[in-house]
């Protein structure tokens, strides 16, 4: 592979098994630096997999994932590939933020140790430059003066953004969006979209998003991929998929959610 | 009513060595919950393994039976003779110690699993996860239950007076046996006093249980009397005996 | 010091008739308890007899049943009333004032539609209780009971105080005897764990079957 050509993040022939239930079965998936991916399809289909697979949080029954041309779900052993240990993958996934779909605040901590806890403790940020930091990024989502409060006190839409800031506080060169919008009430899920243009705009964050919100990944993606049954049924830009699908399963799909919207 | 005024002075030295059993005894009982407990939450099977059988042995064996085998059977094989007032803090540290250790475990294992994700997702260690997420979340959910177990610490001291130590008890057992008053005030002026050790136990739980559920953002009952409601039992496996 | 078995021999049957004065006290104390602990959890909703119960009923659970056993059985000294009998009543009524609590909260489970689907059916407080909150109420809590009968089987040891001859009785009696504790106190351990831990396993099981609260 030539440098700069090479993808950013590649699953090569990925295997993901619940028991017998096989999620991901064979999965090969090119995403290229900065690009934002919009990943759509039936629940069930192995969207949320890929996320949690390169969050770590699930590990691969087979194939591997590379980030950055080094393998990522793997490590070399001698010249062998064998299964990344703890040590290998906290290195390498410090270049990687997830935001969830139920946020995930910590609730025994105030928004401003939400946001510095992971700088300082996994990144080794000193305690007033990530405080500086909390606050920008706060400020960019719109809730500086949250800044003292516990995430008990702060509405769904308020935590998802707060749980934005956390993730950007660690400078990722991934930023995984999971569902973010599917737990909030409607009248939030502008505000926290607002955000996520925001970021798509003024960044060159690679992004992968799971999401419902069509509108949104309309305007975000650079390309889309439609899911079925832990395989990709089509990809290519949104206009394209969304304006001339050619497959019958992204036809269907795309004619239901949008009947429902 | 003259006997309980005069006799007081002596029911304080015994209550002292009650508190003095109660503090170490629940000192001990914490450290090996919390170290017993964590074990019992590890992926690693022999961790596990060793969590498993500390709690089954130690829950299964009455703190009294424990007593006196540390009073008379240890030191017949090992020649080796424990101070009494230390038998009686490891009897029970290690009896209620079994019982903190499943409140614990199960604590911890209640934290959403969503917590510990969104930890890996901020690259954490096992140690600063365990210590800065789940531990401050599951501790809100143990103080009650351990609340429970400290009283019943404190009640289970009483057995020390049957291997000599002078406790509450026993200076109540020694002043029927001298027939200076009733059996009747005997007894009551003790049971008063564990009592009333045990309302101060019981206020001194909910303010950490407040101070806990405070620093998650949770309402709490501040009113005076809400500190003497005493924490309700029952339901929880391995709550209070 | 390696294990004496003559003496083991010697100490076994004897620790068996221990065991069935334990086994005695256990059985009918904690049937006393389900059928006091249900009662006291019924009266405590009353208004002023419930405030009442509730204050004598903390009283008891917070104090020490070693002192409640030794007050008692001293107070009927003079009376022909057996220790193995008063030990049952004390241990009952003492663990009465957990199951009450244990009742108490599989009561206030029960849904309150149900209560008012009662009212809307005009049913009698009899059927009321017995027919509708009770059953839903104690089957929920049954590992929770389970757990109150394996603590006042743990709790008999303290017995001996009053003379009854249950097993740690019998461990001392010989052992003072023979001068030789730690086959004795050992044995008696051992028959602790040989009751203790199967019965976890079974209110385990009963905690999965039965949903616990």
């Amino acid at each position: 592979m030539e440098p700069g050509n090479e993808p950013l993040i590649k699953f090569d022939k990925v295997v993901k098994k619940f028991g017998d239930n096989v999620v991901l079965d064979g999965l090969d998936l090119d995403v290229n630096a900065g690009e934002r991916v919009t990943l759509i399809g039936p629940s069930g289909s192995g969207k949320t997999t890929i996320l949690r697979l390169l969050m770590t949080l699930e590990h691969v029954n087979g194939g591997t994932i590379w980030v950055g041309g080094k393998p990522f779900s793997h490590m070399y052993r001698g010249d062998q590939l064998v299964p990344a240990n703890e040590k290998y993958l906290r290195e390498h996934r410090k270049t990687i933020g997830m935001v969830f779909q139920q946020f995930n605040l910590f609730p025994n901590m105030t928004v401003r140790k939400n946001v510095t806890e992971g700088p300082v403790h996994s990144l080794g940020v000193p305690k007033e430059e990530a405080s500086e930091r909390a606050v920008e990024l706060l400020e960019m989502v719109g809730l500086a003066d949250k800044i003292d409060a516990h995430p008990t006190q702060l509405s769904g839409g308020q935590q998802q953004r707060v749980a934005i800031a956390r993730a950007l506080a660690m400078r990722p060169e991934i930023l995984l969006l999971d569902e973010v919008t599917s737990a909030l009430d409607p009248e939030l899920v502008a505000g926290v979209l607002d955000v996520l243009r925001e970021i798509a705009r003024g960044t060159d964050i690679t992004m992968l998003c799971v999401t419902h919100e069509m509108g949104f990944a309309r305007d975000v993606s650079d390309r889309v991929f439609m899911f079925d049954a832990g395989r990709i049924a089509e990809s290519g830009p949104p206009e394209q998929i969304f304006g001339d699908p050619r497959e019958d399963r992204t036809k269907s799909f795309l004619k239901a959610v949008l009947e429902h919207e | 009513m003259d006997f309980v005024i005069n006799s007081l002075p002596l029911y304080w030295e015994g209550a002292l060595l009650t508190i003095r059993l109660t503090v170490f005894g629940a000192a001990l009982a914490f450290v090996l919950a919390v170290v017993v407990g964590t074990l019992g939450t590890m992926r690693n099977k022999a961790a596990r393994a060793v969590a498993m059988v500390y709690t089954e042995v130690f829950r299964g064996v009455a703190a009294l039976v424990l007593l006196f085998w540390f009073g008379n059977s240890l030191q017949e094989i090992t020649g080796f003779r424990l101070e009494t007032e230390f038998a009686a803090i490891l009897a029970l540290g290690l009896n209620v110690g079994a019982y903190g250790a499943e409140v614990v475990r199960s604590s911890i294992n209640a934290v959403p699993r969503a917590q510990t994700e969104a930890s890996i997702a901020l690259n954490m260690t096992w140690w600063r996860r365990t210590r800065l997420v789940v531990f401050p979340q599951a501790w809100a959910q143990m103080l009650p239950t351990f609340g429970n177990l400290v009283i019943e610490l404190m009640k289970a001291t009483a057995i020390v007076s049957l291997i000599g130590l002078t406790d509450l008890t026993k200076v109540a057992d020694d002043f029927r046996a001298s027939a200076v008053a009733d059996t009747f005030t005997v007894y009551s002026v003790a049971l008063v006093g564990y009592f009333l050790f045990a309302q101060v136990l019981i206020v001194l739980v909910r303010l950490l249980e407040r101070r806990a559920n405070r620093k998650l953002g949770r309402p709490t009952d501040d009113s005076l009397l809400g500190l003497l409601r005493p924490p309700s039992i029952g339901t929880t496996t391995g709550g209070a005996r | 010091m390696v294990w004496d078995m003559e003496f083991t021999r010697l100490l076994l049957p004897a620790l068996l008739t221990g065991l069935w004065v334990t086994v005695q006290a256990t059985v009918l104390g904690y049937a006393l308890a389900l059928v006091l602990g249900l009662v006291l959890a019924i009266v405590r909703r009353a208004p002023v007899v419930g405030a009442i119960v509730f204050v004598i009923t903390e009283f008891i659970r917070t104090t020490p049943v070693l002192v409640q056993l030794v007050f008692i059985f001293s107070l009927s000294a003079l009376s022909d009333v057996s220790p193995l009998t008063i030990g049952i009543v004390v241990l009952g009524v003492h663990y009465s004032t957990y199951t009450a609590e244990v009742y108490r909260s599989g009561i206030e489970g029960v849904a309150k539609g149900q209560w008012e689907a009662c009212r809307a059916l005009s049913l009698p407080p009899h059927r009321v209780w017995g027919a509708v909150v009770l059953p839903q109420a104690i089957r929920k809590v049954i590992p929770a009971l389970g757990n109150y009968l394996i603590a006042l089987f743990k709790d008999t040891p303290l017995l001996f105080a009053i003379s009854v001859p249950e097993m740690l009785s019998v461990a001392k009696g010989m052992g003072g005897d023979h001068f030789r504790y730690f086959e004795a106190f050992t044995l008696v351990g051992a028959a602790f764990l040989l009751v203790a831990v199967p019965s976890a396993v079974v209110i385990r099981r009963l905690e999965r079957r039965y949903a616990a609260v």
